[in-house]
């Protein structure tokens, strides 16, 4: 099979008004993807699924990412001239700047007919409140649908061209999306035999408030 | 009956009279069997318990296991697992119940006819065990429905599941057609059906059922 590099290369000659980015994975498993234009999303994979080369006929798996939003801290390290004339200084210049979240699919493809893959595709959307359309991708794969359901309703992604977008593993009447890292689950946590962490901090609210305190006990002494 | 049930609080039938337990066995090795209508409807009952099929997770094939030739949980008589809750003497609550899956596992049991008996199978059943901090976890199936045996393990193995069914069958023996200690279902003022929880915005509505759930106290220092 072709690098995604040579994969990436095509696609920029194929689609020239789209934009795709090669995401590397630092870790071990070094399993690169690629990122697409949310826009040219279903074209692209059409082209992935028919060009004679890769035909990527099978999307094993979908899931879904929550990013939320980050604070991250840039270093940046300057030497300064020492005006009593010694030698440079080295200042170090922290700049914060935030990361904007976004919502985040992940599409695992296969080629059955080829015997090769993984490809590795994301597709990211504008932002985690107003800006959470993404084209869907079950037109393409039929495999997708199921699982493109699922991130609707743990993530909040709305698939737009999805035969039956419903929720699947939650109640239709359910709101929020209970995977999203800033979910709150209810407060049932009345007892809890072995809290820990955030539990513990929950079900404090339940205890008993303590017994006033009855007369102070005086000092023994005399 | 030469069995003696170690259920606290279980007194012998008066099988004939005044007759002392002592004398009923000498008279059964000269080949006379003494005992009552109640005994014997009670014997009956306990030896031809009919669960109802059905199973909610990995427990449900410690279940399956035990009704197989290794176990065999005929030898207990409770071998036919019913389909249909009209015809079903026990539940058998094996496995995670969600809290989608709740209100559905409330309604058989209100469609079950009395007398009718509840195994809470295994952690999840009795409290949510590994998954009690789920969103989508009901903290265990007493919040809605009368639990009479609660089955610890994650899973239970097939024995343990026959010793929880000879517990039930001792409680089962001990009940009386009449008087202070009449079963369940004959005393007049018990509920044989429960209201099925409605689905919440998050949680179910009530998430548990008051009458017959109090979150235990723990008198634990703030």
């Amino acid at each position: 099979m072709e690098t995604l590099e040579q994969i990436r290369d095509r696609l920029l000659a194929r689609f020239p008004a789209a934009k795709v980015e090669l995401v590397t994975n630092p870790g071990t498993a070094a399993e690169h993807s690629l990122l697409l234009d949310a826009v040219f999303a279903p074209e692209i994979a059409r082209f992935l699924r028919d060009d004679p080369a890769l035909r990527l006929d099978y999307c094993s798996n979908v899931s879904g990412v929550d990013w939320p939003e980050k604070e991250i801290t840039d270093t940046v390290k300057k030497s300064v001239p020492d005006p009593a004339g010694g030698p440079d200084k080295v200042v170090e210049e922290k700049t914060k700047r935030i990361q904007p979240g976004c919502l985040e699919a992940v599409y695992h493809l296969y080629s059955m007919t080829l015997k090769h893959g993984p490809v590795v595709l994301r597709l990211r959307t504008g932002n985690r409140t107003d800006q959470v359309t993404l084209p869907s991708l079950t037109p393409v794969w039929r495999a997708a649908d199921f699982q493109e359901r699922e991130i609707f309703d743990l993530y909040g992604i709305i698939f737009s061209g999805h035969p039956d977008l419903r929720r699947i593993l939650m109640w239709d009447e359910f709101k929020d999306h209970p995977m999203r890292k800033d979910y709150v689950s209810p407060d049932d946590f009345e007892w809890e035999p072995t809290p820990h962490g955030d539990v513990h901090e929950r079900a404090k609210a339940h205890y008993p408030a303590p017994p006033p305190a009855a007369t102070p006990t005086p000092e023994a002494k005399p | 009956m030469s069995d003696t049930p170690t259920t606290p609080g279980y007194t012998p039938f008066p099988a004939a009279g005044n007759i002392s337990d002592a004398e009923r066995e000498d008279l059964r090795r000269h080949g006379i069997l003494l005992t009552s209508l109640e005994e014997l409807y009670g014997w009956g009952r306990s030896n031809s318990i009919w669960p109802l099929q059905f199973g909610l997770a990995c427990c449900a094939i410690e279940m399956i296991a035990a009704a197989t030739a290794r176990f065999d949980i005929a030898r207990f008589g409770a071998e036919i697992f019913r389909p249909s809750p009209r015809q079903a003497d026990l539940m058998i609550v094996s496995g995670t119940v969600t809290k989608k899956m709740a209100p559905q596992v409330v309604r058989l049991w209100n469609q079950m006819p009395e007398p009718k008996y509840c195994i809470a199978m295994g952690a999840c059943a009795i409290s949510g065990g590994p998954f009690k901090q789920g969103y989508n976890v009901l903290k265990g199936i007493d919040r809605f429905i009368p639990v009479d045996i609660y089955i610890p393990g994650c899973p239970p193995r097939p024995e343990a599941l026959l010793h929880g069914l000879t517990q039930l069958q001792e409680k089962i023996r001990a009940e009386r057609v009449s008087g202070p200690q009449a079963a369940r279902h004959l005393q007049p003022d018990t509920a044989s059906e429960f209201p099925v929880p409605d689905y919440g915005a998050h949680d179910l509505q009530p998430p548990s059922n008051p009458k017959l759930f109090t979150a235990p106290v723990l008198p634990r220092k703030a």
